[in-house]
């Protein structure tokens, strides 16, 4: 009861040696197939390097070329060599020649005695591999492929694309079921000499001839026709990018190959001289039986998820979404535009509400206003206007990134700098409070002329008409609330607790009271001023101007909700 | 033809001129480097040395005596093979240090900084001469390359993995460090990490604006933009860099390493939203001799193409001022870098 090895290698033949000796070593035969484009050179250093060793013995050289047959006939010839030279095997391991061991082959001879009769081979329909490349899952067995991908991609492309314009569908052999999987394998040698024994064996190899990647299924659609017992899975440890090229293991990798449990791990990086020599001298005592990669396969699908996804709102040297993807923030933060007007303490009241920081007005004309009245805030991001004003878009999405952890809350006003207010309205981070009109408070208690006062109430009215308008559009993606003033004034306390709950859902804060609000008595008479010189602020919603004195009876409050 | 026919036309009519454009200019700065080849004269010349899989890094410099012991040992630790160095008529040791050292050739040139494009001309000769084929780093003196795992992987285990993944540029964003004080009231003694006296850092005050004609992203910020800055955003210096190309003699950087052409060499950024592997350059200009230099470099007028412009920005730094704040992010490693998002591993794990 033993097992042999099966080395395919191209290059880094010195790596190749050590692990070839390794396994001899240990008592398992060893054939090696070098690929014909290596130097003849290299060949000879590694024929003397290994001479010394009975169990390791050298395939005829194919030329290999990626994603064709000749692979294939390098695997069986040595395979063939294999079964043939050593009677007493009863697995063969075909592995790379950069993969290494991370167990002792004693392991792996003893796991294996335990399923003599198992072929460890991934071997899955093509219905079931999510693995896309170029989008040719179907057609690697229902189309020809005589052009080599790596080297004549055009020729590739374009007999690909006459083929399917053609309407060319390959026969598959009766008796095959395409299925895929991991060129890693190891096979007993009862399902080996079945499939070599098989009288079909010439039809299927003209067929696979002309598949594409045929190292990934033929011995995988084979294997369906003669194993008896399959665990479709291999014993090699490997992980594939996006692109489904392999992930490399260097040397901080060691502690966890080592906690993996598996056999072996590709693909190897041959510099990596802390792992060669880790795992080929001192193979880690007694791990556990059963390979065990959850670690592993968690980091590789971090790894993925950062090279497809990236960091959502963080904008860096290396990620920049090009537009079909929306720009937007790290994370969610709130705008609160006329709270302030009305309750002269609102920054402190919210502040102390909701347990965070607020800033004032960040996109204040002369500078922004941040929590604490700060010249420079977290992440070195200065108050000058002329630097956030230059890309205001930038400046908020570092503002929310450098704070992400901590919900941002700042107070907007018509009388701010407007440039940012689309990217607001399209921001799906950001929760925007109105109470549209409340400008006309501060204008309705200064002291100054009713003339300036009037140019003035137009700026700001069509100001906050505009922003308005955006976050009525359909394209906008943020969560607003819109209260006109006199709406708010019907329930201050409700709509606040609307806005409350919003910002934390899993949080409930029952509010007990709304913070003060200014002084209004005359506020009325003063909108109905402003109409008498015809100008009409409509945006603050119906004061009849009646009553001057008391506030509009209470009536509950009717936020309007978008989205 | 539709309204919006006639728009996409006449969009790829203009990004043909735009790559018309750039090719031309790509062969402009070639030609032009060719031209000046003469004005650097050799010193020592050890370019017989490399090897063909050897990494390179090339640099132009001026009086960087205190700087150049640790930058020397830092990057050949990290894997440089080779370094190819032009001395602008250095007035300190720079020349007889550079001179001994083993696996440097240097050249020496008086010729003007500014007019030859701040030393890339003489660098793009020297690239095109020496660098066909291999792997490429260029830098200035005060710059050190930081990459994901840099502490555990060679200069060699990451252009093997870019190499594997078919790609040949690098990309990195320079980070200013700075002192916690003023800045000539440091210490820092030749061959000593400059990371120890230089450990602050601006880390969420960098802007980012992608520049369609060159297809590369201009990014601009850190405590610089900050401090000098403040009513000329537009003039503040860019921070963006593609320092670390498997260079073809057909290829040029435009200004410094900011950007280079062929244009999609310029594309070491994310494709859809995901980001590949790129880096940091730890830029450590302001070490104590910033002060007096800068009173020097005012005078020569030699760094900046508009000089007069940054005479402010001169005085800045002439009035020893403090740098750090409260705010200020002390540098830990990579991983912190990685973070707060300013590198990334990409899908090298």
């Amino acid at each position: 009861m033993s097992v042999g090895f099966i080395i395919l290698a191209h290059s880094a033949l010195h790596r190749v040696g050590q692990v070839a000796t390794h396994l001899a070593r240990s008592q398992a035969p060893v054939v090696l197939h070098i690929d014909q484009n290596v130097p003849k050179t290299d060949y000879t250093a590694l024929r003397s390097e290994t001479g010394g060793h009975e169990t390791i013995r050298f395939a005829p050289r194919h030329r290999c070329e990626w994603g064709m047959w000749s692979i294939i006939e390098a695997t069986k010839d040595a395979t063939g060599i294999m079964l043939e030279a050593f009677p007493d095997i009863q697995h063969v391991y075909l592995m790379s020649g950069s993969c290494i061991p991370l167990r002792p082959v004693a392991d792996l001879r003893a796991y294996l005695d335990r399923y003599p009769e198992t072929d460890f081979i991934e071997s899955v329909t093509t219905l079931d591999v999510p693995w896309a490349r170029g989008g040719l899952e179907e057609e690697r067995f229902t189309l020809h492929f005589p052009f080599p991908w790596r080297r004549k991609r055009k020729l590739f492309d374009r007999y690909v694309a006459l083929q399917r314009r053609l309407g060319l569908n390959r026969h598959i052999p009766e008796g095959l079921v395409p299925h895929l999987g991991s060129q890693w394998w190891c096979l007993s040698r009862k399902t080996l000499e079945a499939i070599f024994s098989d009288p079909d064996l010439p039809r299927y190899d003209r067929y696979f001839r002309r598949v594409w990647i045929p190292d990934e299924s033929y011995f995988q659609t084979l294997v369906r026709c003669h194993g008896r017992s399959i665990e479709s899975h291999s014993l090699t440890l490997s992980k594939f990018d996006h692109e489904g090229r392999p992930h490399i293991f260097y040397n901080d990798h060691t502690d966890l190959l080592r906690r993996s449990g598996c056999f072996f791990a590709r693909k190897i990086w041959p510099e990596a001289d802390t792992l060669y020599d880790t795992f080929l001298n001192a193979p880690p005592a007694a791990p556990q039986a059963e390979p065990e990669t959850d670690a592993i396969d968690r980091l590789f699908s971090a790894a993925l998820d950062k090279r497809l996804h990236g960091r959502a709102g963080l904008y860096m040297s290396g990620r920049w979404p090009t537009k079909e993807r929306k720009d937007t923030t790290a994370a969610s933060y709130s705008v609160f535009q006329g709270f302030n007007d009305l309750f002269p303490d609102f920054g402190t009241w919210l502040s102390r509400t909701i347990g965070g920081s607020v800033h004032g007005h960040i996109f204040a004309p002369d500078r922004a206003h941040f929590a604490g009245g700060v010249a420079v805030y977290k992440g070195g991001l200065p108050d000058s206007a002329a630097l956030r004003d230059y890309n205001p878009e930038a400046f908020l999405c570092n503002l929310i990134w450098n704070n992400r952890g901590e919900r941002q809350c700042f107070l907007f006003s018509p009388a701010d700098r407007q440039q940012i207010t689309r990217f607001l309205a399209a921001d799906q981070n950001a929760q925007i409070n109105v109470i549209s009109g409340a400008w006309a408070l501060p204008l309705f208690r200064s002291n100054r002329t009713l003339a300036e006062i009037r140019t003035e109430a137009v700026h700001l009215q069509k100001a906050e008409a505009a922003f308005l308008d955006q976050l009525h559009r359909r394209s906008s993606a943020s969560r607003v609330h819109i209260w006109t003033l006199a709406e708010f004034l019907h329930n201050p306390l409700e709509a606040l607790q609307t806005i409350i709950d919003d910002i934390a859902p899993h949080r409930p804060v029952q509010l007990a009271s709304s913070p003060e609000t200014v002084p209004m008595q005359g506020f009325a008479r003063f909108l109905q001023m402003l109409k008498n010189d015809g100008m009409k602020p409509y945006l603050t919603g119906d004061f009849p101007v009646r009553e001057h004195t008391t506030l509009p009876t209470r009536r509950k409050a009717k936020p309007t909700l978008v989205k | 033809m539709t309204k919006a026919d006639t728009r996409s036309e006449t969009s790829a009519l203009r990004a043909t001129w735009t790559a018309g454009r750039m090719h031309a200019r790509r062969y402009r700065l070639l030609s032009r480097a060719l031209r000046k080849r003469r004005q650097i004269r050799p010193v020592t010349d050890r370019t017989a040395q490399i090897r063909p899989a050897d990494i390179l890094c090339f640099s132009t410099v001026r009086n960087e005596a205190t700087r150049l012991p640790f930058f020397l040992d830092y990057h050949r630790a990290q894997g440089v093979r080779h370094f190819l160095m032009v001395d602008n008529d250095s007035t300190d040791e720079t020349r007889d240090y550079l001179a001994g050292q083993p696996d440097v050739s240097l050249w020496h040139t008086a010729y003007s900084y500014r007019l030859s494009r701040f030393g890339m001309d003489w660098l793009t000769w020297l690239q095109f001469r020496h660098g066909h084929g291999h792997w490429c780093l260029t830098l200035d003196a005060d710059e050190l390359l930081v990459y994901p795992h840099h502490d555990s992987r060679s200069l060699q285990d990451l252009t093997g993995w870019l190499d594997s993944r078919r790609t040949r540029a690098f990309g990195a964003i320079m980070l200013d460090l700075y002192p916690k004080g003023r800045l000539g009231a440091q210490n820092y003694r030749p061959g000593q990490n400059p990371l120890e006296v230089l450990r602050w850092f601006d880390e969420g005050n960098i802007f980012y604006k992608y520049q369609p004609n060159l297809q590369n992203l201009l990014v601009r910020g850190g405590v610089r933009r900050r401090v000098f800055f403040h009513s000329a955003p537009e003039r503040s210096p860019t921070l963006s860099k593609t320092p670390l190309v498997r260079w073809h003699r057909r290829y040029v950087y435009v200004s410094s390493t900011h950007s280079v052409l062929p244009r999609w060499l310029n594309h070491v950024r994310g494709d859809i939203a995901g980001d590949p592997t790129s880096g940091v350059i730890l830029h450590t200009k302001f070490l104590p001799e910033i002060v007096g230099k800068s009173r020097i470099e005012k005078r020569r007028r030699e760094h900046f193409a508009n000089s007069i412009l940054y005479n402010s920005y001169y005085d800045g730094l002439m009035d020893d001022p403090v740098l750090w704040g409260p705010q200020s992010c002390e540098y830990e490693d990579w991983q912190q870098l990685e973070r707060l998002g300013l590198l990334s591993r990409g899908g090298w794990m």
